[in-house]
C-alpha cells in the first residue's frame, strides 16, 4: 500500500493512504480525545458516525475545524491538534453535550469509568454555560439491561455492536433532531424485541444511558438473612479480569484473592463454576459422540453439526432467528444452569437444606445469564436453580462496598466438592474453549486412548471464524467455531443451508468469548485487554494438575452416587433443556 | 400500541410494491411512499412486513419511518389539514393559524381527532406564496388565512 506523509503538530509522520487523521496520530503518540469514535481493533470494526466533533483538528488550508476521526490523511496535510481554536471548540461542543445530560454523576453507575465525564474532566468544564430543554425518555428495565436514554450522547456504538457486529439489529436510531434517540423498534421496551441480552451494547456505551441490572442489594439482603444459606459460582472468565477493576494489568489472574474476597463477604461457600463446565463436557461431549455414532451408522436422520449451548446470548439469538432448528444445538444447559440445579439437590441434600433455603448467587462476565436464570423452565415451583447472577463488575463492586483491600488478600482454595475442577473447564472462558474442552474428553471416550497432547492450537485464536479438523483416530472430526453473533450467524446459514461440513461448531456471543463479555471491567475499546484476558485463562489451564474433564474426581463421584450416566436418566432430568420459537409472527 | 389487523389482499399489494422495487434496501424510502399511499399511514405491522421483504431489521425501517417527517404512523383524518410553514407563509402568521387549528381540534401535529375526521399537519411550501399564509384541506386550497377563518374553514367539513 502506498504511503503517505504529513505533519500533526509540526512532527512528519508516514501512514499507508487511507489511515484517519485519529490513528496517525496515535504513530506518534498524539492521542486526539475522541467520544462517539470507538475503534475495535481485533473484532474489525469501527464506529465514526463523526456525530459529536470532541476529536476536531486545525488543517492548514481547511477553513472549518476537521473531525480527525473521519478525515483520512492526503499527502502533505498539517494537521494541529491543540490549538487555541480546537481546544475552545472541544470545551463548546463539550458545554453543548453537558447541557442536555443528567447531572447525575454522584449516582450514577458510570461514574469513574465514563467516556463522557473523562473528556469532560480532560476539558476542565466547570460550569455548563447553556441552558436549555432536556430529553426525557421512558426507562426501560429489562430481566439484563437497563436502558436511560436521558443519558445518550447519540454515539451509536451500541447502534454498531447490535447492528454490525452482532447482526441482531434491535436497536437502531430514530426520530431526529432533538428527539432522535436509539431505541429498538416502535419504542417498545427491549424485553419484547429481538434483543438477545448480550450485552455488548453496555460493553462500549461511553456513558450510563445502558448498564446492567444491579442485584448487588439483592445478594446482601440474603447474605444478612440468618435463615439462609448462601452460596457462590464464579464463572471462569471472572478471575482474568477482576483485577482490572483493582489497577492490576489485565491478564493478572486473581483466582485465590476472588475466592478470599467472596469468603470475607460472608458466602457460606465459594464454589467455582468450572465444575458445571466439566459437568458439561460430560454431557455435551457425550451427546456429540452419541450424533456422531449414529451418523456414522448410517442414520440419516441425525442432526450434525452439534452446536454448542452454554451461551445464553447465543441461546437467545437462535431462538429469535432460527426457530426452525430447535432440534440442532446440544440440549445441555449452560455451566451457570447445570451447578444450581445440581446445587439445589445433590448439594441441598448433603447440606440438609430445603432448596428453599439455599440460596444460589452466580458471579458471571454476562448481562444474558441474569435473563437466563430467571428462565422458567430453570425454576422448580417458582425457586430458581440459580437465585441471583451478579457480573464481574457488581462483584468488584462489592468488594470494594465491603471495604476489603483486594490485592492485599492472600489466596485462599475454592471449597469442596462443587469448587474442584480442571483446566478443561477453565478454558470455557475463551472462543475455542469449550469445543478444546470437549475433544479432550470426546477424544477419550471415543478412541478409549489417552490423549498426550491436550493442548489444541489450532482451536485457539481471535479470527471471528475458525475452523480445525481434528484426527480421532483415524476419523476426521471437522471443528467450526465463530464468537460475535454475527459470525454465528454464517456458520448458522450454511447449517440451515445444508452446506456445512462441520461435525460440531462452537459459538459463543460475545467477541473474544465470555473474556469479553458485558459484564467484564470495560475494555474502552482496547481490545487488547481481551487478549491478555484469554492468555491468562491458558495460563491458569496449563497449571492445572487435571486438564480433562472426565478426570475430575469429584465429576466421577457425582455420576457413580448421584446422577448415573451421562446423557442418562436423571442426568436428562438435571442437566439437559429444551428450546423455544421466539421469532416475532409476522404476516 | 394496539394491534391491527391488515387485510390479507392489502397485504398481498404490499408484497407487490416491495416487489416493484426488487425487494432492494435500498429502494426502503420509494417502498414506503407507495405503501403510505396503499394504507394512508405506516403502521407497525405494515413496517413489520416490509422489514420481512426486504430482509432488513424492522428497527431500521422505524428508524426511516420516525426520521421524515412526511411518513405517518397514524392514519390521517377524513380531511386531512396542513398548513404550510415555508419562509412566505411562516412570517405572515402561519403558525399562529397551525396553533388555532390545533385549539379548536385539541389535537397536537400528526394527530387525528378522535372522531377520524380531522388531522392536523405541517408542511413545507405549496408554491402558492403570493397566497401565504396557505392552508390545504384536502384538495382544497384556502389563501390569505386568518386565525379568524379558521373556524369557519373547519365548519365547511363539520
Amino acid at each position: 500500500m502506498s504511503q503517505i506523509k504529513l505533519t500533526i503538530d509540526n512532527k512528519t509522520v508516514q501512514v499507508a493512504q487511507g489511515t484517519s487523521i485519529v490513528d496517525a496520530a496515535k504513530q506518534i503518540g498524539v492521542n486526539i480525545p475522541t467520544l462517539c469514535h470507538m475503534k475495535l481493533e481485533h473484532v474489525g470494526y469501527e464506529n465514526k458516525p463523526g456525530g459529536c466533533r470532541i476529536c476536531v483538528v486545525e488543517l492548514e488550508g481547511r477553513k472549518n475545524l476537521a473531525p480527525a476521526c473521519k478525515t483520512i490523511c492526503t499527502e502533505g496535510m498539517q494537521v494541529s491538534t491543540h490549538t487555541l481554536r480546537v481546544i475552545n471548540a472541544r470545551r463548546t461542543v463539550m458545554e453543548l453535550i453537558l447541557s442536555d445530560h443528567p447531572a447525575e454523576c454522584l449516582t450514577c453507575v458510570k461514574s469513574g469509568k465514563c467516556d463522557l465525564q473523562t473528556r469532560a474532566q480532560e476539558l476542565g468544564i466547570r460550569e455548563i454555560p447553556y441552558q436549555g430543554e432536556q430529553s426525557k425518555y421512558k426507562e426501560d428495565k429489562s430481566p439484563a439491561i437497563i436502558r436511560d436514554m436521558d443519558k445518550c450522547i447519540m454515539c451509536r456504538r451500541c447502534e454498531m455492536m447490535c447492528k454490525q457486529v452482532q447482526t441482531v439489529g434491535c436497536l437502531s436510531a430514530i426520530n431526529r433532531g432533538f428527539e432522535s434517540v436509539v431505541a429498538p423498534a416502535f419504542e417498545m421496551d427491549l424485553e419484547k424485541s429481538t434483543c438477545t441480552y448480550c450485552g455488548q451494547c453496555v460493553a462500549v456505551c461511553p456513558t450510563g444511558a445502558l448498564s446492567e441490572i444491579d442485584n448487588t442489594r439483592k445478594v446482601i439482603a440474603a447474605l444478612v438473612n440468618p435463615n439462609k444459606t448462601v452460596i457462590v459460582q464464579t464463572a471462569p472468565a471472572v478471575r482474568a479480569a477482576l483485577g482490572e477493576e483493582f489497577g492490576l494489568e489485565p491478564g493478572t489472574l486473581v483466582t485465590g484473592k476472588m475466592v478470599s474476597a467472596l469468603k470475607k463477604i460472608g458466602f457460606d461457600k465459594v464454589f467455582d463454576t468450572d465444575f458445571a463446565a466439566d459437568l458439561t463436557i460430560m454431557e455435551e461431549g457425550t451427546e456429540l459422540l452419541n450424533r456422531l455414532q449414529k451418523h456414522l451408522a448410517g442414520d440419516k436422520n441425525v442432526k450434525l453439526p452439534i452446536l454448542t449451548s452454554c451461551c445464553p446470548g447465543w441461546v437467545n439469538f437462535f431462538e429469535t432467528n432460527y426457530p426452525d432448528m430447535l432440534d440442532v444445538p446440544s440440549t445441555a444447559k449452560s455451566p451457570q444452569q447445570m451447578f444450581g440445579a445440581i446445587a439445589k439437590t445433590y448439594l441441598a441434600e448433603q447440606m440438609k437444606l430445603k432448596r428453599e433455603d439455599l440460596v444460589v448467587v452466580s458471579v458471571m462476565p454476562c448481562l444474558a445469564k441474569k435473563y437466563e436464570s430467571q428462565r422458567k423452565e430453570f425454576q422448580v415451583n417458582g425457586n430458581p436453580d440459580v437465585d441471583l447472577s451478579i457480573t464481574t463488575r457488581e462483584l468488584s463492586q462489592m468488594i470494594k462496598g465491603a471495604n476489603l483491600n483486594f490485592n492485599e488478600l492472600h489466596n485462599e482454595e475454592f471449597d469442596n466438592p462443587m469448587g474442584e475442577s480442571t483446566g478443561a473447564g477453565v478454558i470455557f472462558a475463551n472462543t475455542g474453549g469449550v469445543i478444546e474442552a470437549a475433544v479432550r474428553t470426546a477424544y477419550e471416550l471415543h478412541t478409549q486412548k489417552t490423549l498426550e497432547k491436550v493442548d489444541f492450537h489450532e482451536l485457539r485464536g481471535f479470527e471471528g471464524i475458525r475452523s480445525a479438523t481434528v484426527d480421532f483416530d483415524g476419523f476426521p472430526l471437522k471443528i467450526g467455531i465463530a464468537h460475535g453473533l454475527g459470525h454465528a450467524r454464517q456458520l448458522l446459514n450454511e447449517v440451515k443451508a445444508g452446506t456445512s461440513t462441520f461435525h460440531a461448531i462452537e459459538i459463543m456471543a460475545c467477541p473474544g468469548g465470555c473474556i469479553g463479555g458485558a459484564g467484564q471491567p470495560y475494555h474502552h475499546g482496547d481490545t487488547n485487554i481481551l487478549k491478555q484476558r484469554a492468555a491468562a485463562i491458558y495460563r491458569e489451564d496449563a497449571g492445572k494438575a487435571i486438564r480433562k474433564s472426565h478426570q475430575n474426581p469429584f465429576i466421577i463421584k457425582l455420576y457413580d452416587e448421584f446422577l448415573g450416566e451421562p446423557c442418562g436418566e436423571k442426568a436428562h432430568k438435571l442437566l439437559h433443556t429444551h428450546y423455544f420459537d421466539k421469532k416475532p409472527k409476522v404476516k | 400500541m394496539t394491534k391491527i389487523k391488515l387485510a390479507d389482499s392489502k397485504v398481498t399489494e404490499l408484497k407487490q410494491v416491495c416487489a416493484k422495487f426488487d425487494n432492494q434496501k435500498n429502494e426502503l424510502i420509494n417502498i414506503l411512499h407507495g405503501a403510505q399511499e396503499l394504507f394512508g399511514y405506516l403502521p407497525a405491522e405494515v413496517q413489520e412486513i416490509i422489514a420481512q421483504q426486504l430482509s432488513v431489521d424492522v428497527a431500521h425501517v422505524y428508524g426511516v419511518v420516525t426520521f421524515y417527517s412526511f411518513f405517518s404512523m397514524s392514519p390521517k383524518g377524513e380531511h386531512p389539514i396542513s398548513v404550510c410553514m415555508g419562509t412566505a407563509c411562516y412570517v405572515r402568521g402561519a403558525e399562529k393559524v397551525l396553533d388555532e387549528f390545533k385549539r379548536i381540534l385539541n389535537v397536537k401535529i400528526g394527530e387525528t381527532t378522535p372522531d377520524g375526521k380531522f388531522s392536523v399537519s405541517s408542511l413545507r411550501c405549496v408554491g402558492a406564496c403570493g397566497l401565504a399564509p396557505v392552508v390545504t384541506v384536502g384538495s382544497k386550497v384556502y389563501g390569505r388565512v386568518t386565525i379568524e377563518e379558521v373556524q369557519q374553514i373547519i365548519n365547511e367539513y363539520q
